[in-house]
């Protein structure tokens, strides 16, 4: 199980560590206009076997993180405009931030990979699929290319790539939007990594390409029992996924819990406003949309209090205004189930059940 | 195709508007103090008197089949390919470009693979080290070779090297009778015309590498825990490639047709001094061979750098 029930502030000192265990994570980045705080202060857990999917708006952190897992912001940088990260990040009992960065660089694509976003810019135009398969097997396997053309050939045909043995001589232009993910996703499971980080991976695609590729998803994790990372700004691309759900909202966890808890009992006014703004169709089609008002928050000029606080329409519930000068922390308020918000859990509940769910 | 039309301009361009601007080539051919009937016999043995249209078919007859001039009784065949004969020396053109072209040749084929070696590596590095003080050096010295004439650097080497320290002897040999002094004579103009084009194939590469790094598909590579050094020589190098071919393919074929002021500056026989020299005497057939086989240089040039585009990136390719 998805272990969240520590206390977030203090995390239990030689307690059993999670397959993953993100601590205190901070990725900043020192910019001409001032330090950009993408992510400030994240932590999580994520077993394997078990799937995370983290959700929220553009510049929210979310695709920061899981970078930063695999160590991408400081490979091949240097010099000033070098990512400042800070906390810890443990991976199947090694701590990746302190770690030497060969160490990590090894771990990449191998024990952990990951599927990008838009798989047309993220296969190098120029290479064949199967000659960018098989460089991901051969950097971490020392086989000859006909060993690698082979397993390149298994992979495809396992995402369902008609025809693998033709297919993997062709290059990523040749291929169609969905085939291209597929492929993309063969590459990341080219070496059975244990955590898959899969960062908006159908948000380049059409809807029934979606559904297939997120199927696929499903069955390749069940298939090889890996901690799956899903990053999403649709909740309905994790809302059959996901095990836990993580909010993100200006770089920080607003509210985190088992998925059916984070979906049907939320506690935090941001998440009532991504189900607002999420269409579906397993509810009547009575109200418009409720889009979430204003736009997300600077990373360099953080609101003070709540980050949330400019946009919540329950910004003046608490008394005193403590939500602009005061960060409310994660508290428990459920079963594994965490929220930010300065509200009353009472009262929170009591406008979800009367004034929020009703709408939906 | 293509070539046949640089071909018909040129020979518009100094056949037809010259006759526009009121300047007879018989004139040319014959000098200042001549007499009328020498000029009528000049102009009947070149077929000047013939219709433009009657002349062009015979400059493309003498290119590939050959042609006579013919004044009366006495004819001169000129075999093929023919580019006629030059108005100052009466020697045949087509001669004179070939003993030009090598040179022209060892000097182009030696600075690219100068300029093309110092140019990208510079821009690698200071790309890879944006902001340190590699690449502001880089830059420095970059700046410096694009802004400095090559009759300044050129004549500052040849100070130097060759009259002051005496290191070089800059009288051209050609490769065949002497490599050594093949090379020794042409040590200083390499240097010098690859320092122009490193320059800009720095600054180009550099460019090109720091958009090629921001790319999706370089932190893809990241991602496979390839090694840095392999990410950027099969991964983001395979695209830079592309960009510099383009320039590449325009810069050889332009200098093919003449590096007219390195060429000047070290005193070589090549294409480019022979252009200046027909240039200055008025010397049209040679100007028009020159500007021909120029334009070939620039066709073919071209032509490569199309097909080598389809070798390097597959989307080029045709189905």
């Amino acid at each position: 199980m998805t272990d969240l029930n520590q206390p977030v502030a203090t995390p239990g000192e030689g307690a059993p560590r999670a397959f993953l265990d993100v601590r205190d994570l901070r990725v900043h980045f020192p910019t001409d206009d001032g330090l950009v705080k993408s992510v400030d202060g994240l932590s999580f857990q994520l077993e394997k076997g078990k799937t995370l999917g983290i959700v929220g708006e553009s510049g929210s952190g979310k695709s920061v993180t899981s970078l930063g897992i695999l160590g991408l912001h400081t490979a091949g940088q240097y010099g000033r405009r070098k990512a400042q990260i800070s906390g810890e990040i443990w991976l199947d009992g090694k701590e990746l931030l302190s770690a030497d960065p060969d160490e990590v660089r090894k771990l990449r694509g191998r024990e952990m990979a990951m599927i990008f976003q838009d798989p047309l810019s993220a296969l190098h135009p120029y290479y064949t699929i199967g000659k960018q398969i098989m460089e991901a097997y051969r950097v971490h396997h020392d086989v000859t290319k006909k060993v690698a053309r082979t397993r390149a050939i298994e992979l495809l045909d396992r995402v369902g790539v008609p025809q693998p043995d033709k297919r993997v001589d062709a290059y990523p232009h040749e291929f169609s939007g969905g085939m291209r993910q597929r492929a993309m996703i063969a590459m990341a499971l080219v070496n059975n990594p244990e955590l898959l980080i899969a960062d908006e991976p159908t948000t380049a695609l059409d809807v029934t390409v979606q559904a297939q590729i997120l199927d696929l998803i499903r069955d390749l994790q069940k298939e090889f029992g890996s901690a799956v990372i899903i990053i999403t700004h649709d909740l309905g691309v994790v809302a059959e996924l996901a095990d836990d759900l993580l909010v993100m909202y200006g770089g920080r966890c607003v509210e985190r819990g088992p998925a059916e808890k984070v979906f049907y009992q939320p506690q935090h006014p941001y998440t009532w406003g991504l189900l607002g703004s999420m269409p579906r169709i397993d509810r009547e089609q009575t109200e418009r949309l409720i889009p979430v008002k204003g736009s997300p928050p600077s990373l360099i000029n953080i609101p003070s209090g709540c980050a949330f606080n400019p946009r919540c329409p329950y910004a003046d519930v608490p008394k005193g205004g403590v939500t602009r000068t005061e960060r409310p922390e994660l508290s428990l308020v459920g079963d594994r189930h965490y929220s930010a918000c300065h509200m009353a859990q009472e009262e929170r509940t009591r406008i979800w059940t009367e004034e929020i769910a009703p709408k939906l | 195709m293509m070539l046949l039309v640089v071909m018909l301009t040129t020979f518009a361009i100094f056949f037809v508007i010259p006759k526009w601007a009121g300047t007879d080539p018989a004139l040319l051919f014959v000098g200042k103090q001549a007499d009328p009937a020498a000029i009528e016999g000049i102009r009947e043995k070149l077929g000047l008197g013939d219709p433009v249209l009657l002349q062009f078919w015979h400059f493309v007859e003498g290119i590939f089949v050959g042609r006579d001039y013919s004044s009366g009784p006495d004819v001169i065949h000129c075999s093929a390919p023919c580019f006629g004969y030059s108005f100052r020396t009466e020697q045949a053109v087509w001669p004179q470009l070939t003993e030009a072209m090598p040179v022209t040749l060892s000097l182009a084929a030696g600075a690219c693979l100068l300029w093309l070696i110092g140019g990208i590596s510079a821009g690698v590095v200071s790309a890879l080290r944006r902001g340190t003080i590699w690449d502001r050096a880089a830059m420095t010295v970059a700046l410096a070779g694009v802004s400095l004439p090559i009759y300044f650097t050129g004549l500052l080497s040849l100070a130097v090297f060759s009259y002051q320290l005496d290191w070089v002897n800059v009288d051209y040999q050609p490769l065949t009778s002497d490599p050594g002094k093949w090379l020794e004579s042409l040590v200083l103009p390499w240097v010098t015309l690859a320092f122009l084009y490193a320059a800009m194939y720095a600054r180009l590469t550099r460019a090109t590498m720091l958009e090629i790094m921001g790319e999706d598909y370089i932190r893809t590579a990241r991602a496979k825990g390839l090694k840095e050094r392999v990410v950027i020589s099969r991964h983001a190098m395979r695209s830079t490639w592309t960009p510099i071919l383009t320039l590449l393919g325009l810069d050889l074929g332009a200098l093919l047709g003449g590096a007219v002021l390195t060429e000047s500056t070290y005193n070589l026989p090549g294409l480019g001094r022979l252009a200046v020299n027909a240039i200055n005497e008025k010397d049209l057939p040679v100007i028009l061979g020159v500007t021909l086989i120029a334009a070939m240089f620039i066709v073919v040039a071209n032509l490569l750098v199309d097909l080598l585009y389809a070798v390097i990136d597959p989307r080029v390719r045709l189905g």
